[in-house]
Order: structure tokens, then sequence, then C-alpha cells
């Protein structure tokens, strides 16, 4: 699967506030299907449905060897998909805010007619 | 204002953003070596030890960027096609991973695009990223800017906390 069609499975995965809130509850510590149920109201199977778009999207895996099949966060996927354009407005405001005082202290001082060879 | 940050379609990036003076200021800011490399360093612990632009239609450029902690390089390098001082500049830009690696295509250029225009003293910037594919956008940041990384962890703690 290509990168973006990765990304685009797990946006729509994480734009549900159960998902999400299962997703931070997993952050904590793996947890079982049951566990994962209690807090959220709901029954294992509405559960197990937001488990498995969680797992499609390859948020959280499960050990199918032990005995309660917990369910933990896989913290790698969720990295690469953390807002990626929220890092273009990072980067790109950093910059700006540099910019910014580069051009206020350009417009303090009245410009050298000094020629600079470059 | 705050930046703007759109996707216009799936492989651009669009970002919008106003300052506080007149254009021809903010076109030397983007097109003097000795003022680019003042500002244009992406997040902290970075420094642009090679910045050469030569500004015409044909010219090229190179930018290096390279960590101050372990002194690993990346850049970005290309051609000038537009330039429309001080309205309008475009150029293609290929990545070069350096020793810092890629998680975008290498090869495939991005077409960049600035556009400058002034009004009462004030100058609004689009600048306009057209990516090869929508692969490369996406991974367009998350290469080159490693610390995007600690970035990323750093807003994930943030959505767990709105989360919980």
């Amino acid at each position: 699967m290509q990168s973006s069609d990765r990304l685009d499975l797990t946006f729509s995965a994480l734009a549900d506030p159960t998902r999400r809130a299962i997703l931070a509850r997993l952050a904590t510590g793996e947890a079982s299907v049951q566990e994962l149920a209690e807090p959220f109201d709901m029954s294992q199977p509405a559960i197990s449905k937001h488990l498995k778009v969680l797992e499609r999207a390859g948020l959280i895996s499960v050990d199918i060897d032990a005995q309660r099949r917990p369910r933990r966060l896989e913290p790698k996927r969720l990295e690469e998909a953390v807002d990626w354009i929220e890092r273009y407005r990072e980067i790109f405001e950093q910059n700006y805010q540099r910019l910014d005082a580069l051009l206020e202290e350009l417009q303090a001082k009245p410009p050298k007619k000094k020629r600079k060879k470059s | 204002m705050p930046i703007e940050v759109t996707q216009p379609s799936d492989r651009e990036v669009r970002v919008v953003r106003t300052f506080k003076a007149p254009r021809q200021l903010v076109w030397d800011a983007h097109t003097k070596p000795e003022l680019v490399t003042k500002w244009m360093l992406g997040p902290p612990g970075w420094d642009m030890p090679v910045c050469d632009m030569d500004v015409r239609v044909g010219g090229k450029y190179r930018w290096t960027w390279k960590s101050k902690e372990d002194g690993k390089q990346f850049g970005f390098f290309g051609t000038f096609t537009e330039v429309n001082a001080p309205a309008k500049l475009v150029h293609d830009e290929y990545y070069d991973p350096g020793d810092v690696g890629s998680s975008m295509p290498v090869g495939d250029p991005a077409i960049v695009s600035l556009e400058l225009a002034e009004q009462n003293g004030v100058t609004t910037l689009v600048c306009t990223m057209k990516f090869a594919s929508k692969e490369a956008r996406d991974g367009a940041v998350a290469t080159g800017m490693t610390n995007g990384m600690e970035m990323g962890y750093a807003r994930l703690d943030d959505m767990f906390k709105q989360a919980a």
C-alpha cells in the first residue's frame, strides 16, 4: 500500500471520538476487548467493530497468542499519520517568524547603498 | 495573520501568510542569499551552510541544511523557471537526501511557486508546492525535518490528552 493510501486509512480511523479514546486508553498499556468496552458503555461487538477499523489502519495490533487477546497501540503508524499538514504549518511558521523579525530589522535601519559582492 | 496551510489538490500544499513589510523587501528576503540564510532555517538546531542562488530564468540554486547536533546534512536544489520581481518566483525543487535519508522519492521534482502581493504596506505571500505525487507530498515533510519525529510525538501527547 502506498503511504498516502495508508494515511487516508489512518485518518478515517482517527476521525471518530470513540476510536480516539480507545487509542488514548491503549497509550497507557495493552487492554482486552472487555476492558476497553467497560468505560465506553458500549457492547463488546460495537467496540470490536471500532477495533477492527483501528487494526486495519495499522494503529493497533492484537496479541493472538495470549488468552485474552489484548490490543496494543502501534505508535509508529500513529506517529506517521499525525497531521502532516500540521508539520508544514510548524516548519513554515518557525521560518516566517524569523522572517518577520528580519523584515522589521531591515525596515528599522535605512537601506545602505553599499554594494555587496556575493 | 496566522499562517494558513491548505491542500488545493492531492499533490499540492499551499501556504498563505502576510508580512508587515513592502513587497520588495519580502522579495529580497527570498532571493538574496545573505538574507535567506537568516530565516529559512527550519526547526531549531539547523544551520544553512550552503545557499547559492542565481535568481534568473534558467539560473540554479542549491540549499543545504546541517544539523548542529550530529552534523548531518540534507538539501534542495533546482532551477528557476519564472522570475518576475517582486511579484512571482517559480522554481523546481529536487530533494537531496544527503546523509539524513529519505521517505520521499528522490528524483521527482516539486514545483514551487511564490507569489507576493502588496496592499497598504502589507505583503501577502502565497507559496504553492506542487509535488510529483501524493506520496511525495505526504513524505516531503516527514523527511528532512527530522525533528518532526519529536514534534509528532509532542502532538500525539496533546491528542491523547484531548481524547482522554
